[in-house]
């Protein structure tokens, strides 16, 4: 037993613990990670999948890295680079007349005038109340109705920036933050391809069509990094990769190959944690980058905790409703009507909202979308890092493909494999004669490989009920849990998924016992 | 009050087909042996089950309880078998006091909160036997239990038609009991818990009760609760013994200061009103709350409490006069509001107005003088009293018997 | 595929905004209510009290829109669209005089029943502790978890409750009574302490499925409490927001009875008329058969309308009961609004979705579930066992058809209400989720109206065999006839959905909640607005409060809700 005092333990590697680790150690502490995985960076890595290629496993883009991060960790200087940024985005179009996104300008697919003028309004002010989540992301979420100072601190900014909006804004504000995509784009554009790409955004990674209200919130927090798209150079796990340095730089301690298999309880406190081997490391303060089902449930057990609030962990939806495929390509594909650059850019099938409205339906009586939508990307086009000369990965999220998939996935994760290159001949006919290896991940091997319960890459699915003070759930939505010492600073926890790096910025804040954690930036 | 075809025979309870309807309110596996001792032929309804207000007269009901010895039928109330290798870690998480230290063949009296420190309920737990458990309350709570069970590896289910209780309670009940043939019975000590041969069957038989005196409760089967009704009433004779309905059951409750669910607190699971909750300390069951234990429901909340203060209490007023201030206003002296009466009645041995009443914290020290305004209607003529009252320490009803062991026998 | 959805994009604008016609009789009232269904009964009953000269054009020869009852088949009355009453006010009950004029609201014994496919069902009952039982007969866990659901749904009705009868407060304004009315809601919501205020955000956020999952585990259980998460709504049991349409069916009473429903004596209809009878004796005048062609407006102030006979009548006040595109798209000159109003009411979202069959039956119909139990046909019965089953339904919807295995709420009320059919024989409504506006984009056609109608009444023989040979006649109604016959654009019985965007001070849009349309003297007083559709009279009535207020007339409207 390692006899450690007053340190503070990391449960898992992923990139919101790195972050939450470097700022502890920034801050003095004695932090050590304790990661599972021979490598670091959970679902943002990067790892080899066949012989000679490479690809980032868990999320592919990088959108919402958090600039504050960013800039108070110094990741750029020290060496997070981009092999591409502010990516455009085609939405493929099956006869090859593509349509161009890039901002707010659209080229192709006969874009008519009015579309091209809405398309400058509907950025306008999507990017303006994105920018309220925006400010709302580096925020330790607000309680209602208590009488602390704080809380009322903490709302009444962000009334003020709805306030701020203008009346008209506002207005619309109020009147859209809650519906659904659809009836948004109906309302603004014309274009089918453009409609089917715009509503990508909104449903993306969860369990939503494009006809679900909550899809305009969904749309609005994925704008919300207020960047655009890029990819690290030497794909996801680099970002990763250098939050760990920046970590152990601070004096933070990583071990990797270190599965955590139950926290340690001292009376009403958390005292440590026991690795799978039998190792006990004693901490004061545990914080878990584990989702809050697995921290809650499966590493400190539910018997720790009061009945009302382990029925709320219990009530997370976080079923994982997305598929990620890896192909190993012999050359470069070729896309109908797509030139090498234009390869390059983030490429959607979303032919238009109808296309992405039946692909949810069959993922609500547990099946998978007979046409599935995707979101794809060549990073090996810019990063001869990730394949060998000449040859390319490809990497693609797939939607939708339910984490319960009423027949089981043992079988039908082959035909689902089959089906999506069968869709991707569609658009790059050629491209079953270029596959070198393939491999599919299904929520069950997310679930698996990344430690994630219910394969939810945003361990919890995004939703206004499961936001804010309500994440996780409420009660330990101010990323202290119900247990003395205990802490969450993952994905599971206000601002939610993607690589962000804010849940564990707020979360190491919190631990320090911060009031005002703003950063300059939000 | 239902009225009852005198030719129905006992129907076993069958819940699983859709003609339970034609059912319209449960008989007790007693049935048979109240419905020609009810003289009133009215019923009240208990959790379903046809249970009568009195058989004859409360007030003479009430007297043979304090003198003699009454039967109460308490198959209605809600039974929970909880049994498995966590049952101890699952009820110690679930109520507020250390279940550790009910032994088995020992009942507990215990009080469960939900996350925010809110009573849900009050009730008994039964310790049967190494990892099982009785657990006994006024309201149902499966949703709840289930709840808790997550976690933990334990058996849960209901068994509140399977098991017939009778309440014995009185000075004369352990003399009635002996005389049936339970060798030993006055051993028993309060809150014990003894098997019985009974006919072909086993009885168990708890010296519990909730009447604050001398009392034991028999739990059997139903098939056999005939029978034992029977050889009561053959072993009371001698002693007194008579059938007791709800009406004598409250006098008796108040004047030994227990608190009952739905009268002098809502039950949390149920209540729609913000604040109109209790917390264990606020109806005087701090005694039951055990923070040595790490964990348990409402354990943060009523950490909280604590250090905070609570809002209410909940306690025993002696009423001047003779009017019984139900559903009164308590006002302080200065005629300041500070709260209201809960349950009250007349109480015939002490010759008192008593009532339990929620009053405002700080108020309800022991001691403490109020006024309690009492509407009271006699000859259709209405009048209204400031009636003087003081909070009280001591249960209004409270004779050595009921520690004594062994009892004296009258 | 797109383009068959329905959608409220296109409006059709019969007035490009040219309409020039001599007036051919000219009068002048104070106020002019246009549509007398019960919100504009409601509105026209309270401004005649206040001493107004009120006139009251309707467009049908029969009062009611859809709170009407009509006798189609001889010595049959039907409630022909809205059938039963939750919401109606009793404030505006008692200060209308509604008793006096003879209307009744009779509670139905029963409470409701859903049956499943496999011959089981979960039905109510009056006495609670037999409907317990019911509940445990097929869940004892659920049983007793409804004790839960139901305090959680009650704490949100009764917060919800407060606004009805009121104005909603405008949060963009500064205006002190706006400023006020949002500092009490907010007081409101802290008084309801913090867990309740997250249960609310949830409740109004999640879908119905996913918010009933948190209580239940039976299906059947579940789908009996869905169906009321999407009765008249463009929404699916699994799209977040239906939870919140649950709590809109929930929060009205009979008697102090929460979420009780009831039945008006002599069918819906009987509502406006007794509403009829009260604006009449309050000296206003009633004009049937007389549609209006268009609402006057002379230098941005309303002058009055002109009707599709020709008559023209005078008023400074035209209140207009019509859906709010009805309103400003068909019955005003474009150019007398502006285009981001236009754009905005265009997006107002108003889809249809329900249909209604009504039918004389010759005797009772018989349903095999019930084995004799004659307790659970008196209430509400419904055909589903899954939320999967009515998820669906709303997925032939969204593709543009009717629900082949469609979600039915089947009552009849010829069991409580002996005036409705002949003795022995019996009035059956059959309310019918989904049935969109249009079929694969096209409009409805006669025979694809009878096919609706046969989907119907055969989902009803699957249960009660030998149930078609009773059918005597059946009136048949998809949203077409709803648009065509009541006025409810593309037939959304509602006015205009029931969802976070188009609630109270979004109601109808934004800017435009508190009645007032943007010339001045106009007014809206539909369900369109602030709190929405079902026989409440709170729209009618908030509306009159308003124009009260505008006219500097004392208040004569109850406002507020009392509950403790």
């Amino acid at each position: 037993m390692t006899e450690i005092n007053n340190q503070i333990v990391i449960i898992g590697g992923g990139h919101n613990g790195l972050v939450c680790a470097s700022y502890l150690a920034k801050a003095g502490k004695q932090v050590t990670v304790l990661e599972a995985a021979g490598q670091v960076g959970g679902a943002a890595i990067t790892r080899e999948f066949a012989p000679g290629f490479k690809v980032s496993a868990g999320a592919h883009l990088l959108f919402m890295l958090d600039k504050t991060v960013c800039k108070e960790l110094s990741l750029e200087s020290a060496g997070l680079s981009f092999s591409q940024q502010n990516m455009t985005s085609t939405a493929l179009a099956e006869d090859g007349n593509h349509l161009m996104i890039a901002g707010d300008s659209l080229q192709g697919a006969n874009i008519s005038s009015a579309d091209q003028a809405a398309m400058k309004e509907y950025r306008r002010f999507m990017n303006r109340f994105a920018g309220i989540i925006n400010r709302l992301n580096n925020r330790i979420p607000p309680r209602v109705g208590t009488k602390n100072r704080s809380d009322w601190i903490g709302l009444a900014k962000t009334a003020l920036d709805v306030r701020m909006l203008g009346r008209d804004d506002m207005r619309e504000f109020l009147r859209i933050a809650g519906i659904n995509i659809y009836d948004i784009l109906q309302e603004n554009f014309e274009n089918p391809l453009l409609k089917g790409a715009l509503s990508l955004d909104g449903v993306l990674g969860t369990n939503l069509g494009p006809r679900s209200n909550n899809s305009v919130f969904c749309a609005l927090h994925r704008l919300s990094g207020l960047q655009g798209m890029a990819v690290p150079r030497g794909g996801m796990g680099a970002v990763s990769n250098t939050l760990a340095m920046v970590a152990k730089q601070h004096g933070a301690t990583i071990r990797t190959s270190a599965t955590v298999s139950r926290i340690l309880m001292d009376g009403d406190r958390v005292s440590g944690v026991e690795l799978q081997d039998g190792e006990q490391i004693t901490a004061r303060t545990v914080v878990s980058n584990a989702d809050p089902k697995k921290t809650f449930f499966d590493l400190l057990g539910a018997r720790n905790l009061e009945a009302g609030f382990a029925r709320r962990i219990q009530n997370i939806r976080m079923r994982g409703n997305v598929a990620k495929l890896h192909l190993a390509l012999d050359g470069v594909p070729d896309f109908n009507g797509l030139n090498q650059n234009q390869l390059a850019d983030r490429l959607l099938i979303a032919p238009d909202l109808d296309y992405v409205e039946r692909a949810f339906n069959h993922s609500k009586y547990g099946e998978y979308s007979v046409k599935p939508v995707a979101e794809i990307s060549i990073p090996s086009l810019h990063d001869d890092s990730l394949a060998p000369p000449g040859k390319h990965v490809l990497s693609a999220v797939v939607q939708y493909a339910p984490y319960q998939l009423k027949a089981g996935w043992s079988e039908e994760k082959a035909v689902l494999t089959d089906k999506v290159i069968d869709l991707l001949a569609a658009y790059a006919p050629g491209i079953r004669s270029q596959l070198v290896h393939k491999e599919l991940l299904t929520p069950v091997d997310i679930e698996n490989e990344f430690r994630i319960s219910g394969g939810h890459w945003h361990h919890g699915e995004l939703a206004i009920d499961q936001f804010l003070m309500l994440r996780p759930v409420p009660h330990s939505a101010q990323y202290a849990s119900p247990v003395n010492g205990l802490f969450l600073c993952g994905a599971g926890s206000h601002p939610g998924g993607g690589v962000m790096g804010s849940a564990g910025r707020n979360a190491a804040h919190a631990v320090l016992g911060a009031k005002d954690i703003e950063g300059e930036n939000s | 009050m239902s009225q009852i075809n005198q030719d129905d025979k006992v129907k076993p309870i069958d819940f699983s087909t859709k003609a339970h309807y034609l059912t319209k309110a449960f008989r007790s596996p007693f049935y048979s042996r109240q419905e020609p001792l009810n003289h009133l032929k009215e019923w009240g309804r208990w959790a379903d089950y046809l249970s009568p207000h009195a058989y004859t007269c409360s007030g003479i009901e009430y007297f043979a309880a304090r003198n003699a010895c009454t039967v109460f039928d308490l198959t209605p109330m809600t039974k929970y078998h909880i049994s498995g290798k966590d049952a101890l870690p699952f009820l110690n998480r679930l109520v507020t006091r250390d279940v550790s230290k009910i032994k088995p063949g020992r009942v507990g009296y215990c009080c469960w909160c939900d996350d925010a420190g809110q009573v849900i309920d009050d009730g008994t737990i039964f310790h049967l036997s190494e990892n099982t458990y009785r657990l006994c309350s006024q309201e149902r709570h499966m949703d709840w239990l289930m709840t808790n069970t997550l976690g933990f590896d334990v058996l849960l289910s209901e068994e509140t038609h399977n098991v017939a209780a009778l309440a014995l309670q009185g000075p004369t009940s352990c003399a009635t009991l002996k005389r049936m043939g339970l060798d030993g019975i006055e051993n028993m000590k309060l809150f014990d818990i003894r098997h019985f041969n009974f006919e072909d069957t086993q009885l168990m038989v708890s010296r519990t009760g909730f009447t604050g005196y001398l009392g034991y409760e028999l739990w059997i089967d139903p098939e056999h609760a005939e029978v034992l009704w029977d050889r009561l009433f053959e072993a009371g004779n001698l002693h007194g013994i008579k059938p007791m309905g709800d009406e004598a059951l409250q006098m008796l409750r108040v004047e030994a200061g227990f608190i009952q669910a739905a009268h002098d607190f809502m039950p949390a699971n149920a209540t729609i009103r913000t604040g109109h909750t209790r917390s264990p300390f606020e109806l005087g069951l701090g005694w039951l709350v055990d923070f040595k234990k790490p964990v348990f429901n409402g354990r943060r909340a009523l950490l909280e409490e604590k250090k905070r203060g609570h809002r209410y209490n909940l306690v025993k007023l002696d009423i001047d006069g003779n009017k019984p201030g139900c559903d009164s206003y308590v006002f302080t002296k200065n005629k300041k509001r500070v709260g209201t009466v809960t349950s009250a009645t007349w109480s015939p041995s002490a010759k008192a107005s008593v009532a339990l009443a929620s009053l405002e914290a700080p108020h309800g020290k022991p001691g403490e003088e109020l006024l309690v305004e009492i509407y009271y209607q006699k000859e259709l003529k209405w009048s209204r009293v400031m009636a003087k009252a003081r909070v009280v320490k001591e249960v209004f009803f409270d004779p050595p018997r009921k520690r004594q062991t062994p009892p004296a026998d009258f | 595929m797109c383009d068959s959805m329905p959608s409220s994009k296109q409006p059709q604008n019969r007035l490009a905004g040219n309409y020039t016609r001599e007036p051919e009789s000219v009068k002048k009232y104070d106020a002019i209510v246009i549509g007398a269904g019960h919100n504009g009964l409601t509105n026209a009953a309270y401004l005649a009290k206040a001493g107004l000269d009120v006139l009251m054009v309707e467009k049908n020869s029969y009062i009611g829109g859809a709170t009407a009852s009509r006798e189609l088949h001889k010595n049959w009355i039907y409630s022909n669209a809205s059938y039963v009453s939750s919401l109606l006010r009793p404030e505006v009950f008692r200060t209308l005089e509604l008793s006096r004029y003879g209307l009744q609201i009779v509670p139905y014994a029963g409470g409701n029943v859903t049956m499943s496919e496999d011959g089981n069902y979960i039905g109510s009952y009056v006495n609670p502790d037999v409907s317990r039982r019911e509940m445990a007969r097929i869940s004892p866990r659920d049983a007793n978890a409804k004790v839960r659901f139901d305090r959680d749904l009650m704490r949100q009705c009764r917060f919800i409750r407060q606004f009805m009868l009121s104005t909603a407060p405008d949060p963009t304004s500064f205006k002190p009574r706006d400023l006020m009315g949002m500092l009490q809601m907010g007081k409101a919501l802290l008084d309801l302490g913090e867990d309740v205020i997250y249960d609310m955000i949830r409740l109004y956020t999640m879908s119905i499925s996913e918010y009933l999952d948190e209580y239940f585990e039976h299906p059947l259980i579940k789908a009996a409490k869905a169906g009321s998460g999407i009765i008249g709504s463009a929404m699916g049991v699994m799209s977040p927001g239906t939870a919140y349409v649950l709590l809109h069916h929930a929060m009205g009473d009979v008697d102090g009875t929460m979420g009780a429903w009831g039945f008006a004596r002599g069918g819906t209809g009987a509502i406006a008329r007794a509403m009829k009878d009260s604006f009449e004796d309050n000296g206003g005048t009633l004009l049937t058969g007389s549609g209006v062609e268009q609402i006057l407006v002379k230098n941005g102030k309303v002058a009055g309308v002109a009707l599709e006979n020709g008559d023209e009548y005078q008023a400074d006040i035209v209140v207009s009961n019509m859906t709010l595109p009805r309103t400003f798209l068909e019955c005003m000159d474009q150019k007398d609004l502006d285009p981001e109003f236009i754009r905005r009411v265009r997006n107002f979202k108003i889809r249809g979705s329900s249909g209604k069959v009504n039918m004389a039956l010759d005797g009772l119909p018989e349903f095999t579930a019930f084995e004799g139990n004659t307790e659970l046909i008196t209430g509400d019965m419904h055909v589903i066992d899954s939320v999967e089953r009515l998820e669906i339904a709303y997925d032939d919807w969204k593709n543009g058809t009717w629900s082949k295995d469609p979600y039915l709420d089947i009552l009849i009320p010829s069991l409580t209400d002996p005036t409705m059919a002949p003795p022995g024989k019996h009035f059956m409504s059959v309310f019918v989720q989904y049935v969109p506006p249009k079929v694969n984009g096209k409009d409805w056609t006669d025979d694809q109206r009878d096919q609706f109608g046969q989907t119907v009444m055969n989902q009803i023989e699957k249960h009660a065999p030998g149930f078609k040979d009773l059918v005597l006649h059946a009136e048949i109604r998809t949203p077409r006839e709803l648009e065509n016959e009541i006025g409810l654009t593309q037939g959304n019985i509602f006015q205009g959905e029931l969802t976070m965007d188009q609630l109270l001070f979004n109601r109808p849009i934004p800017g435009y909640a508190q009645y007032r349309g943007p010339a001045k003297g106009l007014y809206m007083c539909g369900s369109s607005n602030h709190p929405g559709g079902g026989i409440m009279a709170a729209p009618g009535a908030n509306a009159a409060r308003e124009i009260l207020k505008d006219i500097r007339k004392p208040n004569t409207v109850p406002e507020g809700w009392a509950d403790d």
